[in-house]
C-alpha cells in the first residue's frame, strides 16, 4: 500500500484568477521509502497540493474533486481533529525558510519537546533522551548546545536540521519538504538533501519533495512529477523523465537548465581593459563608545579586470562578499581601500560631483525584478530617466526607450503601463533597456537571473549574451549559480569570505579547480552527473 | 499596486464610502451654514435666554429688526441660538482639522525626508523632534494664546507642532526602508540627483501611509480644538466652535444639558467619521495592515 495516494485531485483558485484550478485533476502516489520530486516552475500548484496534503489550505482555496489517502486514511474527509493527530504522528513538513518556520522566542529543544509532547504519554527524562537522539541523527555537532539554543544563534543549515529533527522526531510516514533547500548555500544544500536521503531510507519514510530545481530532482528523486499550471503532464521514474521527457513542457524545461561545463568562446586576450579593481576592500567597522570594536570585512584585497566584449564571473555563496564588490563597482557604497579603474580614471575615492558624470559608464541589474523599479512610476519614466538626467531631450529619450524596448524583446507600446502589470521575467527585461539607455560600457548584474523561473532564466540569459555580443559590452556577473556561470562567464572568480580565492578563465576554473574551495563548490553543485542543457 | 488600482478599492471599501459621505454632509452643512435656517451665532437677545429645545421665540438682530425664530437646539444663557452656533461651529472644527493635518504633514514631510535620507542632519533633527514631543499640547496653546492671542491660526499651529515629530519619525523610517530598495539605488546609479530621488521616488511611496496618518491628526485635532475651546485656551468665547458652546453650558449642565449634548454629539460623529475614513484608508492603502488580502 502507498503511503500517499492523491486521485483525481482539483483545488479551485479564487474566480477572477487567470485560470480557474490551482491544481487540476491530480493524481501520483509516494511509497514507502521512495522520494517523489514535485517539479515545477512558480504557480505551477506544487505549494498548494503540499498544502492540501497537510490540510493547511488557505479558505480561499478549495477542494473541489479528488481524494488524499494517507496509508488508506481519507484526508479530505478526516475532522479538523484527526487530522491535527496525524500531523507530525503519521505525516509531517518542512518548509522552504527554517528561520520563519521556528519560533524565534523558543530554544530549539523547547520546540522538539512541545511535539512530543503533544503527541506522546513518554515522561521528561524520556522526551529529553528521544529529542538528544533525534538532534544526533540529523548530525548536528553539540547535541546539548542545540537544544538549549534559540534560533537565531543557529546557521541556515542547522536551523534546517532542527526542523528535519522536528518533522521526523515521531516517525511519520510521510514527510512533506517543501523547497527546502532553497533558503540554503550550495554547499549546505548538499549536506541537507544527503540527510534527507540518509533519514528516509534508514526510516523507511514516504518523501513528497517539491522543488524547482532539476539539479536537485536528479540528486534525490527515485520518481518526479512534473507540474505545469495545475497539470500534472509528467510522470515516471527518474531517469526515464530526465533522460528521456515525453512531455513538451518538460522537454522545455530540462532543455533550459544550463550546463555545468563552461562554453568554448575565445575570449580576446587584447581587448582593451574596461574596468579593473585592485586591492578593492571594504570593511565595516562597528563604532562603539564603550565596546570592543568590530571589523567585517566583506570584502579584502579583490584584485580583478573585466575586458571589453567579455564576461567576468563572480561565484560565491551567501556572505562571500560578491555583492559588496558589485556594489563597491557601481559605487552605490564607499570602498574602504584600493582601486577601481574605470578606463583611465580610478573612481574608488572620487567624490559623487566628480563620479557623477563617470555614473553612465556602470550601469546595474539587480537580483529582484519587483523591487527594482519604482511600482509608481511608468515604464517609459524609468527608462528616460537616466538620460534626461545628462540633458537628452526628452523626444531623443523616448525614441531611444522605445528602440530598447525592442531589443529587450517588449513591446514599445506597453512604455505607458507600469510595472506591476508585468512579470518577473518581463520585469528584468525592463531593467536591463533602463541600464542600456545610459550606454553604458559596464554592466554589472548583481544575480540579475537567480529570482528567475529556469525557462524564463534561460531567456533572459540569452538576451544578456545577445546584448553583450551585439554591443561589445563589458559584463560583470554576480552569481552564485554554478551553471549560470558557465554559461555566459569567459572569467570566473570564485569568493570566499570576502577573499577572491580562485580567479582564471572560466574553462580553466571549471575544468581543473585547484582551490580546495572550488572543488567543494562543484562537488556540492546538485545533478552534476546530468548533461542537462543538451537535450 | 498602482495608484488607478488602489483608487478603485478605497471607492469600494464600505467604512471609506460610511465615513467619507457622513464628512461630506459636515462639509455641507458647514458651507451651507448661512442658508440652513440660522441666524447670527453671535447674537445675544435678553428675552429668550436658556430657551429648551424646539422652543419658538423672538430674537433682535443688530439692526433693531425682530425675527420669529425656532430654537431647535434651544438657546444659551445670552440668549444665542445654538442651532446657529453648533452649524456655524461646524467650521472651525473641519476648518481646524484639516489645516493641522496639512501644516503638520507639510513640515513633518520636509524633515523625515530629510533625516531618512540625509545622514547627517539625521541626528540633530531627531533629537530636535524629540524635545518638542516633549511638550504637552496644551502648554504650548496656552503660551501661544498668551503670546499672541486666541485665533484660528494660532490653535492650528498650536495642535500642529506637537504632531510635526509625530509625521516626522513616521516619514523617517518609511525612508529608510525605501532608500534601500533597489529601485532607489539603481536611480543613484543613473545619476538622479538626491533632491529629485527624495522627491520622486521616495516621497511618492509613502504618500498612502501619510494619508492615513494625516486623516488620524485630523480627528486629533478637532478634539483637540474642542477641548482647548473648553479650557479657554483655544478660539475667543465669541467665535462660535463646539468647545466654546460646551464650556458655556457647564455651568448649566444639570438644567440644560443640551447645551452640551448637542455640540458634544457633532463633535463625536465627526471623530468618529474621519477615523472610519482612516480605517478604511489604511485597510485598502497599506495592504501590509488589511485584515483580508
Amino acid at each position: 500500500m502507498s503511503v500517499l495516494e492523491v486521485r483525481g485531485l482539483t483545488i479551485d483558485l479564487p474566480s477572477g484568477g487567470d485560470r480557474r484550478h490551482a491544481a487540476a485533476d491530480v493524481g501520483f502516489t509516494v511509497d514507502r521509502g521512495e522520494i517523489v520530486c514535485l517539479v515545477g516552475e512558480s504557480g505551477s500548484g506544487k505549494s498548494v497540493i503540499a498544502q492540501s496534503v497537510m490540510g493547511l489550505l488557505p479558505r480561499g482555496l478549495p477542494v473541489t474533486a479528488g481524494e488524499i489517502r494517507l496509508e488508506g486514511e481519507d484526508l479530505l474527509r478526516a475532522s479538523p481533529r484527526r487530522l491535527r493527530e496525524l500531523r507530525a504522528t503519521r505525516m509531517s513538513m518542512v518548509f522552504q525558510e527554517p528561520m520563519t518556520a521556528l519560533n524565534p522566542v523558543m530554544r530549539c529543544g523547547e520546540q522538539l519537546d512541545e511535539v512530543l509532547r503533544e503527541h506522546t504519554a513518554l515522561a521528561p527524562a524520556a522526551r529529553r533522551r528521544r529529542i538528544l537522539d533525534i538532534v544526533r541523527e540529523v548530525r548536528l555537532p553539540d547535541p546539548e548546545r542545540m537544544v538549549a539554543a534559540y534560533p537565531h544563534q543557529l546557521s541556515g543549515g542547522q536551523r534546517q536540521r532542527i526542523m528535519i529533527a522536528m518533522a521526523l522526531v515521531l516517525e511519520p510516514a510521510l514527510l512533506i519538504a517543501d523547497e527546502p533547500t532553497t533558503a540554503l548555500d550550495v554547499t549546505t544544500q548538499a549536506q541537507i538533501l544527503r540527510l534527507i536521503q540518509d533519514l528516509q531510507a534508514r526510516h523507511g519514510t514516504g518523501v513528497l519533495f517539491i522543488t524547482h530545481d532539476f539539479g536537485v530532482v536528479a540528486e534525490i528523486a527515485h520518481r518526479v512529477a512534473v507540474l505545469c499550471l495545475g497539470e500534472l503532464v509528467e510522470l515516471g521514474p527518474r531517469d526515464d523523465v530526465l533522460r528521456r521527457p515525453q512531455h513538451q513542457y518538460t522537454r522545455m524545461l530540462i532543455g533550459a537548465v544550463p550546463t555545468l561545463k563552461p562554453h568554448a568562446r575565445p575570449a580576446d586576450a587584447g581587448a582593451p581593459v574596461v574596468l579593473a579593481t585592485r586591492g578593492l576592500s571594504k570593511t565595516y567597522r562597528d563604532r562603539g563608545w564603550l565596546s570592543r570594536h568590530r571589523e567585517v570585512h566583506a570584502a579584502a584585497d579583490v584584485t580583478l579586470e573585466v575586458r571589453k566584449g567579455q564576461t567576468l564571473g563572480i561565484v560565491g555563496e551567501s556572505g562571500s562578499g560578491k555583492s559588496t564588490v558589485a556594489r563597491c563597482i557601481v559605487r552605490l557604497i564607499d570602498p574602504s581601500a584600493g582601486e577601481i579603474r574605470l578606463g583611465r580614471e580610478d573612481i574608488a575615492s572620487m567624490p559623487q560631483s566628480r563620479l557623477r558624470a563617470l555614473r553612465r559608464r556602470v550601469q546595474i541589474v539587480f537580483q529582484d525584478p519587483y523591487r527594482s523599479l519604482n511600482p509608481r512610476r511608468s515604464v517609459l519614466e524609468a527608462i528616460i530617466e537616466g538620460p534626461r538626467n545628462y540633458g537628452v531631450p526628452r523626444a531623443r529619450a523616448i525614441e531611444t526607450a522605445r528602440r530598447l524596448m525592442g531589443l529587450v524583446r517588449m513591446d514599445p507600446g506597453s512604455l505607458a503601463r507600469y510595472p506591476h502589470q508585468f512579470s518577473g521575467g518581463q520585469r528584468q527585461r525592463i531593467c536591463i533597456a533602463r541600464a542600456l539607455a545610459m550606454e553604458p560600457e559596464l554592466l554589472v548584474a548583481d544575480e540579475a537571473v537567480s529570482a528567475l523561473d529556469v525557462s524564463v532564466q534561460a531567456q533572459v540569459l540569452a538576451l544578456l549574451e545577445e546584448i553583450r555580443e551585439r554591443l561589445q559590452l563589458a559584463m560583470l556577473f554576480i552569481t552564485h549559480d554554478l551553471r549560470v556561470a558557465a554559461q555566459v562567464c569567459d572569467h570566473v572568480a570564485v569568493m570566499s569570505q570576502g577573499r577572491v580565492v580562485e580567479y582564471g578563465p572560466a574553462a580553466q576554473v571549471f575544468g581543473s579547480p585547484r582551490h580546495e574551495y572550488t572543488r567543494a563548490l562543484f562537488d556540492a553543485a546538485p545533478g552534476r552527473d546530468f548533461a542537462f542543457g543538451a537535450a | 499596486m498602482d495608484a488607478t488600482g488602489a483608487w478603485s478599492r478605497v471607492r469600494r471599501n464600505w467604512p471609506v464610502r460610511v465615513g467619507g459621505a457622513v464628512l461630506a454632509v459636515l462639509v455641507l452643512v458647514a458651507v451651507a451654514a448661512p442658508w440652513l435656517g440660522t441666524v447670527d451665532p453671535t447674537l445675544f437677545d435678553a428675552g429668550s435666554r436658556d430657551l429648551v429645545p424646539g422652543k419658538v421665540g423672538e430674537i433682535t438682530t443688530l439692526d433693531g429688526e425682530i425675527l420669529k425664530h425656532t430654537f431647535w437646539f434651544g438657546s444659551d444663557s445670552f440668549g444665542r441660538d445654538i442651532y446657529s452656533r453648533v452649524l456655524y461651529g461646524s467650521r472651525v472644527s473641519l476648518a481646524v482639522g484639516v489645516l493641522a493635518a496639512l501644516v503638520s504633514l507639510g513640515f513633518g514631510i520636509v524633515a523625515g525626508l530629510s533625516a531618512g535620507y540625509l545622514r547627517w542632519l539625521d541626528g540633530v533633527l531627531m533629537r530636535f523632534m524629540d524635545g518638542l514631543m516633549a511638550i504637552p499640547a496644551i502648554l504650548i496653546a496656552i503660551a501661544l494664546v498668551a503670546m499672541w492671542r486666541g485665533s484660528l491660526v494660532t490653535v492650528v499651529v498650536a495642535i500642529a507642532i506637537p504632531e510635526i515629530p509625530r509625521v516626522t519619525r513616521l516619514v523617517r523610517s518609511l525612508v529608510l526602508s525605501i532608500r534601500e530598495e533597489p529601485y532607489v539605488e539603481a536611480a543613484v546609479s543613473l545619476g538622479t540627483p538626491t533632491w529629485k530621488i527624495m522627491f520622486a521616488h521616495i516621497l511618492p511611496n509613502t504618500i498612502a501611509p501619510l494619508v492615513v496618518q494625516g486623516t488620524y491628526i485630523c480627528a486629533s485635532a478637532i478634539l483637540v480644538e474642542a477641548i482647548l475651546s473648553f479650557l479657554g485656551v483655544g478660539l475667543p468665547p465669541d467665535i462660535p466652535t463646539w468647545g466654546n458652546i460646551m464650556a458655556e453650558g457647564r455651568p448649566q449642565f444639570n438644567l440644560y444639558p443640551h447645551n452640551i449634548f448637542i455640540p458634544g454629539a457633532f463633535l463625536a460623529v465627526t471623530v468618529l467619521a474621519v477615523n472610519i475614513l482612516g480605517d478604511g484608508l489604511r485597510d485598502t492603502l497599506d495592504p501590509k495592515m488589511a485584515r483580508r488580502l
